[in-house]
């Protein structure tokens, strides 16, 4: 069956089985293999992408049904001026160790900071409850996302960021 | 995982999706959030031959009162619900249950509607609903009715569902003053389901309780709706003492079995437990409006 999707801004026109999931969609026909399958039974979130904005898990979403939708895979981050600023307070605040979990972690943050500029640790351990990390134990993953919130928001000056643990 | 291999259906109105309903037959499902239906399928424990993808359907997606009843459509994600005004203000019972449901990202797919239809033991809506009151609308071509909840949820993953329906609407009673309701939901994490949860609601009249509602999740083969202990509460005036016997009423009309997240005994001792505090919360909720 043909589907028009775009994906990162580019509207691209392929021809998919109507079982396969996104995520293999994503992976197998335009190679974007940054969105990752982890458990691939809805738990873990490693196959997070935003769906015209939101986030949702690629593995439990066909591909046909996102024909003319907007999907934005962690490919789609990176600009021409370099790293988002998500990737960059990923990077600067240790936020990912192995990194598997780390490209649905970072799509869960971009949405959370679209309508949230100033997101608690609350808020943020909230918005990633549906995404699994085995190795930061989280800390710093939070950090991350709240700096990233300060960067991005409008106006913003130095990152707010302490060194104090996120849930001290 | 690929699931069997299925053709795929996309109507854009109501009657189309009639048309497909009554010329597929039983080898048809209706795809709406997708949430537990597609990984099902990826473990093909179900394995449809078409699936009716209901999403682009206009019309389904809102929240709305109508007379006394608020009519939820059947498209409603989760996290709208959990967003919803009106349900924050009115509806405490399902504004408590909304964002405990699964995880974030799953609520931003799952809808209202495919979670009452998969009858799910574990499902948080199905005690909420059982809760309220609620009916459900199933509409066919040319024709209609609505389902009391308790019916709908006829056995495990069976709601009483035809063929050729489609759920529509969810009809929540609008509750009145002096209202008040609770969803406590034992989980070991976010995302897994219920070791146990209850869906509490008490409306309070001139003083005593006026009516009642309690619904079971994970302690049954089917949400329960715990009669005996709603009896129980109505005509009566709050106290500890009757939240407790509510609580061992609702104990009694569970049944769970002993898993990975508890022993049998602990569960049902859990129904009770919670039980009891839902009410509590419920009156004080109800006391204060």
């Amino acid at each position: 069956m043909e589907v028009t999707i775009t994906v990162n801004g580019t509207a691209q026109t392929i021809d998919v089985e109507p079982r396969q999931l996104l995520v293999h969609v994503l992976r197998e026909e335009l190679r974007l293999t940054g969105t990752h399958i982890g458990c691939d039974s809805t738990s873990c979130g490693a196959c997070t992408v935003l769906l015209d904005g939101t986030p949702v898990k690629s593995c439990t979403v066909f591909g046909v049904q996102v024909d003319g939708r907007d999907v934005t895979t962690v490919e789609g981050l990176l600009t021409a001026a370099g790293l988002d600023p998500m990737q960059a307070a990923f990077k600067e605040h240790h936020g990912l160790q192995c990194g598997f979990c780390t490209p649905g972690m970072m799509l869960v943050g971009k949405a959370l900071i679209e309508r949230n500029a100033s997101p608690s640790d609350d808020d943020v351990r909230q918005a990633i409850g549906g995404n699994i990390c085995r190795c930061t134990g989280y800390m710093n993953i939070v950090k991350a996302i709240q700096a990233a919130a300060a960067v991005s928001a409008p106006g913003a000056g130095v990152p707010a960021v302490s060194n104090e643990p996120a849930n001290a | 995982m690929l699931p069997s291999a299925f053709d795929y259906h996309r109507p854009t109105t109501v009657e189309e999706a009639f048309d497909l309903l009554d010329s597929l037959g039983p080898d048809a499902k209706v795809l709406a959030g997708g949430q537990s239906l597609v990984p099902l399928m990826k473990l093909r424990f179900a394995a449809p031959g078409h699936l009716i993808d209901i999403n682009r359907l206009g019309g389904l997606d809102t929240i709305e009162e109508a007379g006394d009843e608020l009519h939820i459509g059947a498209l409603v994600r989760h996290n709208a619900l959990a967003a919803n005004d009106q349900i924050r203000a009115k509806y405490p019972t399902l504004a408590a249950a909304a964002p405990q449901i699964a995880d974030p990202l799953v609520r931003n797919l799952g809808t209202i509607g495919g979670s009452l239809t998969h009858c799910d033991p574990s499902g948080d809506l199905g005690a909420v609903m059982l809760a309220s009151d609620a009916r459900v609308t199933l509409r066919r071509k040319g024709g209609e009715r609505d389902v009391p909840v308790t019916e709908f949820l006829a056995d495990t993953f069976q709601s009483s569902i035809e063929p050729n329906e489609l759920l529509t609407t969810v009809k929540v009673p609008a509750p009145k003053r002096f209202h008040g309701g609770a969803y406590l939901k034992l989980e070991r994490k976010i995302g897994d389901y219920a070791t146990v949860a209850v869906a509490t609601r008490l409306q309070m009249a001139n003083g005593a309780i006026g009516s009642a509602g309690i619904g079971l999740t994970s302690v049954g083969l089917t949400n329960i709706k715990a009669t005996a202990a709603e009896d129980a509460l109505v005509g009566q005036e709050p106290s500890d003492e009757l939240f407790a016997e509510a609580g061992r009423l609702a104990a009694a009309a569970s049944s769970p079995v002993g898993d990975v997240r508890g022993s049998a005994d602990y569960k049902r001792h859990i129904v009770e437990v919670y039980v009891r505090r839902g009410l509590a919360r419920s009156a004080e909720m109800a006391t204060d409006d």
